[in-house]
């Protein structure tokens, strides 16, 4: 569309420009506020605490049992991954093949708990999850985690299994390859780098996911998320750079996965994918 | 079709192996074990997924207490309760529309911009940290003594500090920080998708900025900002942490979701926390088929400029 010509044009951008660097230095000190206190000593009235120190982690890895978090946070969420990549995967290489009759019906159901908030649906699969028994344990946690990603793998799975050319998989059938072996020597390595971007994504999304977990957990089952909401909710039973702590060893596990998620992601993948299916 | 030439390829095979045409016949409607695959991932939606929702609409009509209608009566004519309709509504509504509306001309630049990867992923840092985080660092820095009041009084722009902080405005304040990135990636996402040779034949006709804006971008930007409200608006009107931690749960902020979590795990009445929910899942629907009978007003046709 070529140069900015008028002044008002001109004005119009660098207004715009403004807008979004206010965002972003405000985001930015926003998350330095909270990195800065969990190493102050005292910080009252000033623009900088009086002093720096390491003691809140400790403090915190102590009073929040971190340790006990971090472990039931990492095996809900390998749990989560490995099995929504057993059920997904396989759906969606089915989805992307196969034009059966009520294909689109099926595609409908699988956008349901993407589009549908969480809080929405949480409280009757909760309530479902108790009555099994499995509430309050980690396996409630796991399986309410399970309805969103499910899905999500599968609609972000079939667009990369459509871009492999189905004479190979022809070959392999020529070649009396069964489907089992067929996705074990052909398709997997295949889709290797979209079934890591898909795995990686829902990796973000569990850490972070609030709702579902908040819903389900028991005390022994909480992730460092949930374990975060509740030590905020109490503020002012510990010490504020104590949660603050917390917040940043929360900061680091996300953005952590997070970085490796974008070395194999567009970022605008990451919310654009039910929208595709939505616009249809 | 590939279907065509993989299920001739296969049937030959197939019916060799097992004789009943049957198989043939499903295969021909393309059901066969690749298909199949597909049936876990079925089961398992609609076992955790449906079952729940559909278990938790018949359980709101089986109160503890009352005929069937009981649940919803307690709500309707409680204002502690159909109140946190509006106390929803008033902070879902404006913080959509504001997002989307600020996302249109910040999209329409960004996607001139060449290192546009750069801001996207920084864009995602707050969608990625969640509402949680976002609630406690917003209670730092807009807190009376944070770095926001603190740069306001340096500047003398204020004498006392704001209270932002433990009511509406810290809310909202949120639901904008976490919310904008994910509406401003689809609207960038919808705007990149409109073809820029169109553009360039209007100008070249003659037309400004705005007059391109007006009668090309946004007759054709509809549709995806109609799916972007939608999207964008039922994650506001869930919103759960920041409405109890960064506003007065007890007060104005006091939304729909923290009725029904009281509901479910205070007063432990299963009954009444679904129908809330139903409620809740109500009330979306209703703004999301306002939103959607609202787009079919515009134009509805293709986004690119190709030929024939």
């Amino acid at each position: 569309m070529g140069q900015d010509k008028t002044i008002s044009e001109r004005l119009w951008a660098a207004a715009i420009w403004a807008g979004v660097l206010f965002f972003i230095v405000n985001f930015m000190a926003m998350i330095a506020t909270v990195v800065i206190n969990s190493f102050g000593t005292r910080w009252l009235g000033t623009w900088l605490p009086a002093g720096f120190t390491t003691r809140w982690y400790r403090s915190a890895w102590d009073e929040f049992q971190l340790a006990d978090v971090l472990t039931t946070t990492f095996q809900v969420v390998g749990a989560v991954v490995l099995l929504s990549a057993l059920f997904g995967v396989p759906a969606a290489y089915s989805l992307a093949r196969r034009n059966f009759p009520g294909k689109q019906l099926v595609i409908l159901l699988f956008l349901l708990p993407l589009m549908i908030p969480p809080i929405t649906f949480g409280i009757p699969l909760a309530t479902v999850l108790y009555q099994l028994g499995a509430g309050g344990t980690i396996w409630g946690v796991i399986i309410a985690n399970l309805v969103p990603t499910v899905p999500f793998v599968i609609l972000v799975m079939i667009p990369f299994i459509e871009q492999v050319d189905p004479r190979i998989e022809a070959a392999a059938r020529v070649f009396g390859a069964g489907t089992g072996r067929l996705f074990v020597y052909v398709l997997v390595p295949l889709l290797a780098p979209g079934i890591l971007a898909a795995l990686l994504l829902v990796l973000v999304r569990t850490i972070a996911m609030f709702e579902l977990t908040f819903f389900t957990a028991g005390p022994d089952s909480q992730t460092l998320v949930v374990a975060l909401y509740y030590a905020v909710y109490a503020a002012g039973v510990r010490a504020g750079q104590s949660i603050d702590a917390m917040a940043v060893v929360y900061m680091i596990t996300t953005l952590f996965w997070l970085l490796i998620a974008l070395r194999f992601v567009d970022p605008t993948q990451m919310v654009a994918r039910a929208k595709q299916e939505a616009a249809r | 079709m590939t279907h065509t030439a993989d299920r001739l390829a296969r049937a030959p095979q197939e019916s060799a192996q097992d004789r009943t045409p049957w198989r043939v016949r499903l295969a021909l409607h393309d059901i066969d074990g690749v298909t199949l695959l597909v049936v876990p991932a079925v089961l398992f939606v609609l076992g955790l997924f449906a079952y729940p929702f559909l278990y938790g609409l018949v359980l709101s009509f089986k109160p503890r207490a009352g005929d069937f209608l009981a649940n919803y009566r307690k709500f309707f004519s409680d204002p502690f309760l159909y109140d946190t309709i509006y106390a929803t509504l008033r902070l879902a509504l404006p913080a959509t529309i504001i997002n989307v509306l600020i996302s249109i001309p910040v999209a329409l630049r960004v996607r001139k911009m060449h290192r546009r990867r750069l801001l996207t992923t920084i864009l995602v840092i707050p969608i990625t940290l969640g509402t949680v985080l976002i609630a406690e660092g917003l209670l730092n820095y807009l807190g009376p003594q944070g770095w926001l009041n603190r740069t306001l009084m340096l500047f003398g722009v204020i004498s006392t500090p704001l209270r932002l902080v433990h009511n509406y405005t810290g809310v909202m304040l949120s639901l904008i920080l976490s919310g904008f990135p994910f509406t401003f990636l689809l609207t960038l996402s919808y705007i990149t998708g409109i073809d820029a040779s169109l553009e360039q034949a209007a100008a070249t006709l003659g037309a400004g900025a705005r007059a391109r804006f007006r009668h090309i971008v946004l007759p054709l930007l509809v549709q995806g900002l109609a799916v972007n409200f939608c999207l964008s608006f039922v994650q506001t009107f869930s919103v759960f942490p920041s409405a109890v931690l960064l506003g007065a749960p007890a007060g104005d902020t006091r939304v729909i979701s923290i009725a029904a979590y009281q509901a479910a795990y205070e007063q432990y009445d299963a009954s009444m926390a679904s129908a809330i929910a139903m409620i809740m899942g109500f009330v979306q629907l209703a703004v999301v088929l306002l939103a959607l009978a609202g787009r079919s007003l515009f134009y509805r046709g293709a986004a690119g400029g190709g030929k024939g």
